[in-house]
């Protein structure tokens, strides 16, 4: 093995053991309520995390929640960033859950069409 | 990717509870609900809580579950990756307040640690080479080998500051300079894994959780002191990190990483494991070395020292597992880096071992300067059941116990040692006040003697004969001068013995008579054991007030020595026949059979008045 090796090696590992560290910049929350499940929220969640991995985007940890009230507008997913700002984006289909990862993961640009509101810290 | 990652410690102590079984089930579980493909299963090393295994942790939220078993993986897989919520049942809790903790940062016990050794243990899967490179592993040997000179690195270890983690505190870049000057080749290293201390386990998790740090370490060591050959001594109970080590061995050979012109270098490195039978007396230099040879394992008088003549009369490097586990950390850091963690005469962290009476018993890593109050009441979390601390022994069968008045001394090397104390592996074991001294004494000393390569007399005879000094005083046979004889032959044991071994065998002994000695007196002279430990100065009783007649103390004695009064339901136990095994206190629902040392509280009626319960013959001929 040489040096170039060793590092090529280390960063496809790095990808993988990083979720343990912690410390992410952009935490994505899919409701996974009842009417989340009816309404699609795992075949978004899985696509999300599919276009991740195809994108290589480390920054990014996705987890699940339960209900959060908006059940008309589910799937419901909700994007937590380091600094403290809330994204929320209903009625995400698979379609919308690319667009998320392509825009606001990968360039941080929020998608707007998909958002619902933007509720700031205090 | 996925989207969490299920960490079950496989280290000893959680496989033994059984956490292999719970993988199986967690597998099986996620495949159930389907969710194989979104949650990952990961085996890792020891995470340093053995008392709640087996236990999980879940990754990205931290999420720290104890006591897993296969039984609760249904539910724990429903609550957590299913509905997304914690579940509340597995979360461990704060001994003291009670309240749930949910995660690993939030445990005292984790976040008071400071973990620089086992920095990937309990992280990554110690059987994958590919998960130790992803945390930045073989960074420091390819470093070493490409841009630093074998003298730059000897300067940036002696900078560091650190000492020899086997328990002496020998400066291990000086050591590293002294091997490095001599001409002589070949020239090996060798890492001492023959951890032999009761309550030590703290090389064992290292090696479980993180073979690959080990193993650079001594790449980097053979590198800078001109060895192309190492040896990884380990005894042979310590089967899975045996098992462990030759994975690794056989993944980084895989990977160029080990054998031949690594990086292009030029520099060559071969490892081997070689397995001890588990003699204590190996974890000595000299008496390893022989045993890596083949030859029956007995210490040799030093000088010469193995950096003059060593394996096969080469020059040889011995460091201990956590000093070559620091290497590459030092090298990847800075020895600035390092050098600022710790105290002043001693840099950096130590792993410690916490067991005996503690609440929080497992593998915890601290700062140098830690005092021994921070580890046993924050990180350890005090003392279980209310019940009062005594003592606290440090270093394993050689380190000397440390009372209460001195809970405010901090940790290192000459602290400990003006206590009477030594630092050794840094095993902390904690005692309450239901320990009896003189008995903790004389189970060190029966390990000692027995532990006795034999090659000395002053260790071998002198041992024994302080062994069976603190026999007679257990047994409430002992005298005064038994105190001043102990003191002597302790003295002689420690000036004459050869090695390590005997040099610090009287440690126990000596620092128990020097804080204790009340308690030694009243086995002595009033024939009492105050902690109620030792069996030939208690008396059983049972409390004929709380006493309701049950029975079942008298049906469940092993001898047959509880009698009743005839007509009556009143029981005794007749003291010539009881062996003091405790069943009658075991058995008693109603606390009504007493421990005293102090001379029985009702003493029994004659023998014709008394009868064996109904069904039981009494064998008890008195």
């Amino acid at each position: 093995m040489n040096l170039d090796e060793l590092k090529k090696l280390k960063e496809k590992a790095q990808r993988h053991v990083a979720l343990r560290e912690g410390n992410k910049k952009y935490r994505v929350v899919v409701s996974m309520g009842t009417s989340g499940i009816a309404a699609g929220a795992r075949d978004v969640m899985t696509t999300m995390l599919d276009e991740i991995e195809k994108r290589g985007i480390d920054d990014v940890e996705v987890t699940i929640t339960g209900e959060i009230g908006l059940v008309d507008a589910e799937p419901v997913v909700r994007i937590e960033e380091a600094n403290g700002e809330k994204t929320t984006y209903a009625n995400v289909n698979s379609e919308g859950a690319r667009q998320i990862v392509s825009q606001h993961l990968e360039t941080g640009k929020k998608v707007e069409t998909l958002a619902v509101g933007k509720v700031k810290e205090a | 990717m996925k989207r969490a990652h299920i960490l079950v410690c496989t280290g000893t102590g959680c496989t033994s509870a059984g956490s292999l079984i719970t993988r199986d089930a967690l597998l099986a579980e996620l495949g159930k609900v389907g969710l194989r493909e979104e949650v990952d299963v990961v085996e890792t090393g020891c995470m340093g809580r053995c008392d709640l295994g087996p236990v999980t942790l879940v990754h990205p939220d931290g999420t720290f579950y104890k006591n897993v078993k296969a039984a609760d993986v249904p539910l724990l897989v429903e609550e957590h990756f299913v509905k997304g919520r914690r579940c509340e049942q597995l979360l461990p809790k704060d001994p003291q307040t009670k309240s749930v903790i949910a995660t690993q940062a939030d445990f005292t016990f984790f976040n008071r640690q400071l973990r620089i050794v086992r920095n990937n243990c309990g992280l990554i899967d110690p059987e994958n080479i590919e998960e130790y490179i992803g945390r930045d592993g073989y960074g420091s040997l390819a470093k070493v080998l490409s841009q630093m000179k074998p003298v730059d690195v000897i300067t940036e270890i002696k900078t560091s500051g650190i000492r020899g983690r086997g328990g002496a505190g020998f400066p291990t870049g000086m050591k590293w300079e002294i091997m490095a000057k001599v001409p002589d080749n070949p020239k090996y290293v060798v890492c001492n894994a023959d951890e032999g201390d009761p309550g030590a386990f703290m090389n064992r998790s290292v090696l479980e959780g993180d073979p690959h740090s080990v193993m650079e370490g001594m790449a980097i060591g053979g590198y800078a002191m001109g060895s192309n050959r190492g040896f990884i001594y380990i005894r042979a109970e310590y089967g899975l990190a045996v098992k462990r080590l030759h994975i690794a061995i056989e993944q980084a050979y895989k990977y160029g990483l080990l054998g031949k012109n690594l990086f292009g270098s030029g520099f060559d490195f071969d490892l081997e494991v070689r397995i001890g039978a588990g003699a204590f007396v190996c974890g000595e230099e000299t008496a390893l070395m022989r045993s890596i040879e083949g030859r029956r394992g007995q210490p040799q008088p030093r000088p010469p020292f193995p950096a003059q003549r060593g394996l096969w009369g080469k020059p040889t490097t011995i460091n201990n597992v956590e000093t070559w586990a620091t290497i590459p950390i030092i090298i990847q850091r800075g020895a600035a880096w390092y050098s600022a963690i710790g105290t002043e005469k001693t840099k950096g962290t130590k792993v410690f071992c916490l067991a005996g009476k503690i609440n929080n018993t497992g593998v915890a890593e601290l700062p140098f300067g830690t005092t021994l109050r921070e580890m046993i009441f924050e990180v350890g979390g005090g003392i279980p059941n209310g019940k009062k601390f005594k003592a606290v022994q440090t270093g394993g069968p050689s380190g000397g116990v440390i009372p209460e008045a001195h809970l405010d001394a901090t940790v290192e090397y000459e602290s400990l040692q003006k206590l009477g104390s030594i630092m050794g592996s840094g095993g902390l074991v904690v005692m309450d006040e239901d320990s009896c001294m003189v008995d903790i004494a004389r189970f060190f000393m029966d390990f000692c003697c027995d532990e006795s390569c034999g090659k000395c007399p002053p260790c071998r005879v002198g041992t024994r004969q302080m062994l069976n000094i603190l026999d007679r005083i257990c047994e409430g046979e002992g005298s005064e001068e038994d105190l001043a004889k102990l003191g002597t032959l302790a003295a002689m044991v420690k000036d004459a013995s050869l090695c390590g071994l005997g040099q610090t065998t009287p440690n126990p002994v000596l620092t128990t008579i020097r804080y204790f000695r009340e308690e030694y007196l009243a086995h002595i002279r009033d024939k009492r054991c105050p902690a109620r430990v030792c069996k030939g100065l208690l008396d059983f009783t049972i409390d004929n007030d709380k006493c309701v007649g049950c029975s079942v103390c008298a049906r469940n004695c092993p001898t047959n020595t509880i009698l009743k009064v005839k007509g009556q339901k009143k029981y005794y136990i007749i003291e010539d026949g009881c062996i003091q095994c405790g069943s009658c206190i075991d058995n008693c629902r109603f606390n009504a059979v007493l421990k005293t040392s102090d001379g029985p509280i009702h003493v029994a009626p004659p023998r014709p008045e008394l009868e064996p319960v109904p069904g039981r013959k009494t064998t008890v001929t008195a």
